[in-house]
């Protein structure tokens, strides 16, 4: 019972701040940023890679970037939610917006298909930022 | 910029691809379980892509 205890309490336990926010912020602004700085390279490099490739070949599919816009309920959620995933990708993304991508939304499945992209290109940063957290905070190899 | 014209089939194909890797690094701890992690990953999505693909297919007549 009381290693159960000591289990959970190891769990919650916080990292300090400074441990990890570093490598995380470098994880949003270039993907795999967290890796490189924490001396993972081979998983830097592939993480760059899918994250960077999958952002390019949503541009080129002329995706469409989501802006925080309210409407009803569902429709503010979708907006909101795209924008911080695309806001996701870091400085893809903020370079995409400063050299003036704006790809309106329009029909036919190969920008829908771009549109999802630039999505999960972010998501997928995500993930690559929490790895980067996990392995700061020493709960991954 | 140059514009792409990806079919269903190649642009899910890439998604699956893209997806599988990151989702193999993070989540598992040792290189060999990546590995086989990101290739289960992507052959969860090609059997979901032609399953459902077939599915709509039949579904449509």
């Amino acid at each position: 019972m009381a290693a159960q205890t000591d289990i959970q309490q190891a769990h919650v336990e916080a990292v300090p701040i400074g441990k990890w926010i570093v490598p995380v912020l470098a994880g949003w602004i270039v993907p795999g940023g967290g890796h490189f700085i924490q001396k993972k390279t081979g998983r830097g490099i592939l993480l760059f890679a899918s994250v960077t490739l999958m952002f390019l070949f949503g541009m080129f599919m002329r995706g469409m970037m989501f802006t925080p816009e309210k409407g009803d309920a569902l429709t503010t959620v979708i907006n909101y939610g795209g924008f911080l995933c695309d806001m996701a990708n870091g400085a893809l993304y903020f370079a995409a917006a400063m050299f003036g991508y704006a790809q309106p939304d329009a029909a036919g499945a190969v920008h829908d298909y771009g549109t999802k992209f630039l999505v999960t290109a972010g998501l997928l940063n995500i993930l690559a930022m929490v790895d980067a957290y996990e392995i700061a905070a020493g709960r991954k190899d | 910029m140059p514009k792409i014209n990806l079919s269903h089939f190649e642009a899910a194909f890439l998604f699956s691809l893209f997806a599988s890797v990151v989702m193999g690094i993070t989540s598992k701890k040792t290189d060999t379980e990546r590995r086989n992690y990101a290739a289960y990953c992507f052959g969860c999505f090609l059997v979901a892509l032609f399953g459902i693909s077939w599915i709509m297919k039949l579904g449509h007549g």
